[in-house]
């Protein structure tokens, strides 16, 4: 049973003209086995919430508390909070030139388990997890998201995802360009995952379409830096049907 | 012995091709051709040091003979390199008979015990052979001199090369290529040692249908002056050029210099040529000058280009492998290492590319991560 509690998040993003408030306020707990969808509109802070989570250092969090069973977050390091068992699924994963993905893959799980798998099993354990995300095995052998399409991207994400079995996994956008069936392929791949390990999930997604396939337990709308209203999935369809407008109608700057 | 002027001035090619180094001025750094250089801790080689040793070149296959008895294709191009052809009174050649396969790669030892030393290796690969050599030169003292290869019609001739060797050390290198008719060239040179290195590689055409590559990697720390100097003179039809040459500058004071001439004559139609360098800049206050230039006389080719960019670790992708559980220092590793992977899979070599990658690992301060697919 883990637990991430988030108290009062208050984070400024660094700009060429000087630090920018985006986290207002931020209060949320996420227990294993829930999960919790993030929806808001565009530039409303719910992608800058993740990447604080991480730890981006393009982020300085100004007041506020992230904890993860009671152990402070914001004083560890990028890959000790990896090492610690949150991760990640990135909106836009980053190409790394030469590295492959078998490479990159078994050094991060390497890292999460503090020990290197036994080769053999290792492969096996990859080749089937790869296989569960419908990926080619030449997958493997390619530069770490070098030329992937968005859908093969966002595949690697969930790969990943299933073979760092963190305790707590934040999803960003997930969804976004991704067409129907490859949206089915890694929506599956998120419930095997929540399945086996009963973990935590926070699902970031600006449209509704995700969660027909991966149903959570808890709907927040975010804007303008803070959750606005909190309900059940019921609150999506509301979403769906009446837009974001009654939860922006103070601009903000 | 007198000075053949082959261009007009403002020509990309050098200009004086002489034995005499009375036809070559004193270098200084206002010369464009030095102003990247450390003249100061290269002229050693501008004046004959009439105590100074020759390289020895050991190596199966290698032959030690007096310079007298070599007939070089090749004339030098500056004081340096003139000085050490008239002063080098013995030479290493390693000739490939026409025809042969061989399987195995010759490795060839390039040692001295002197202060200074002049040195002259000579490489005929005959007709239709194929073969790939290793040079190691390994610094202990001072060398100027050249290692001049030349690729016979039809032949396929493969040059790893090695410099490493103590920072307190110069090298000043001419690295001539003459390639033939059909035939095809591959160079690959790993500079990660000694301390002011300049070399200067030129390839040339005797025929149609020849092929270049060169490769290269370069690592350059605190108190290393790391340069290379391109040449790659197209004038004939049909021919094929690609230059890639990665470096990484690892420590504050760190320099290197690159710069990759290509010229294209008139009547070389239907050329393709490509170069390009990258460098990596590990701290703040190391330097890496990048020049590429690319000359064109004629319009008739398949492809011609030219690429380089120096820059600093990306952040970004710092940040994705740490969120994956890597460390800081593991998610350098793994970029470098990436950095360096295509060009090194470009030798051709596997069991030297490894040996490559083990040293440059070293040199970093990391280990090499293994393979999954090993």
């Amino acid at each position: 049973m883990s637990s991430l509690v988030i108290t009062d998040l208050h984070a400024q993003v660094h700009t060429d003209t000087g630090p920018k408030d985006i986290l207002r306020g931020v209060t949320l707990t996420i227990d294993s086995g829930r999960t919790h969808a993030i929806m808001g509109p565009n530039g409303s802070g719910k992608s800058t919430l993740a990447y604080v989570i991480a730890g981006h250092p393009r982020y300085t969090v100004t007041s506020g508390t992230i904890t993860l069973d009671g152990v402070d977050v914001l004083a560890m390091s990028v890959d000790e909070r990896a090492r610690a068992g949150l991760f990640l699924a990135m909106q836009y994963p980053v190409e790394v030139p030469g590295v492959s993905v078998a490479n990159f893959l078994r050094t991060a799980v390497t890292a999460a388990r503090g020990e290197a798998p036994k080769l053999r099993l290792w492969i096996k354990e990859m080749k089937e997890a790869m296989a569960d995300l419908q990926m080619d095995p030449s997958f493997a052998e390619r530069n770490l998201n070098e030329g992937f399409s968005g859908g093969e991207k966002k595949r690697l994400e969930i790969l990943q995802l299933s073979l760092l079995r963190p305790k707590i996994a934040i999803l960003d956008e997930t969804d976004s360009g991704l067409d129907v069936d490859a949206l089915r392929v890694v929506s599956e791949g998120v419930n095997r995952y929540r399945e086996a390990t009963g973990a935590g999930t926070l699902l970031i997604t600006h449209y509704t379409r995700i969660l027909r396939y991966i149903t959570p337990d808890v709907v927040h709308v975010f804007s303008d830096g803070r959750i606005v209203e909190t309900g059940g999935p019921e609150l999506a369809d509301v979403l769906e049907a009446d837009g974001y407008e009654r939860f922006t109608t103070v601009p903000s700057a | 012995m007198s000075a053949i002027t082959i261009a007009p001035p403002m020509d990309l090619a050098p200009r004086v091709h002489s034995l005499d180094p009375a036809a070559f001025t004193v270098p200084t750094a206002r010369d464009e051709e030095w102003r990247f250089s450390p003249v100061d801790r290269l002229k050693q080689f501008f004046d004959a040091d009439p105590a100074a040793g020759f390289v020895t070149a050991t190596g199966n296959g290698v032959n030690v003979v007096p310079m007298s008895e070599v007939a070089s294709s090749w004339i030098p191009i500056d004081l340096a390199s003139a000085i050490a052809r008239a002063n080098v009174k013995k030479a290493g050649v390693l000739e490939i008979p026409a025809q042969a396969q061989w399987a195995e790669p010759v490795i060839v030892d390039l040692t001295t015990i002197e202060h200074n030393s002049y040195q002259h290796l000579e490489i005929v690969a005959g007709q239709f052979s194929v073969a790939t050599v290793v040079i190691r030169q390994t610094l202990t003292g001072n060398v100027s001199g050249s290692i001049v290869i030349n690729v016979g019609d039809g032949a396929h001739l493969r040059v790893i090369t090695v410099v490493e060797g103590e920072f307190s050390t110069a090298l000043a290198l001419q690295m001539p290529v003459i390639v033939g008719r059909d035939a095809t060239f591959i160079g690959a040179l790993a500079t990660l040692g000694g301390g002011a290195v300049r070399i200067q590689s030129s390839v040339q055409y005797t025929a149609p249908g020849g092929r270049a590559e060169l490769f290269g990697v370069f690592l350059s720390d605190a108190g290393q002056h790391v340069e290379h100097r391109i040449f790659v003179h197209h004038d004939q039809p049909h021919c094929v050029s690609e230059v890639i040459f990665k470096g990484a500058l690892l420590n504050p004071g760190a320099r290197s210099a690159w710069i990759g001439d290509v010229l294209v004559r008139k009547d070389a139609i239907g050329t393709e040529t490509h170069q390009s360098n990258r460098n990596l800049l590990l701290s703040e206050g190391s330097r890496a000058d990048s020049v590429p230039n690319l000359e064109l006389e004629t319009g008739d080719i398949v492809r011609a280009g030219h690429a380089s960019a120096t820059g600093r670790f990306d952040d970004e992708q710092l940040f994705y492998l740490q969120s994956r559980g890597l460390t800081l220092d593991e998610a350098r590793q793994l970029v470098v290492r990436g950095f360096f992977a295509d060009v090194l899979g470009r030798i051709g070599n596997d069991t030297w590319r490894d040996s490559l990658l083990v040293t440059i690992s070293d040199r970093l301060g990391i280990s090499p991560v293994e393979d999954t697919d090993e």
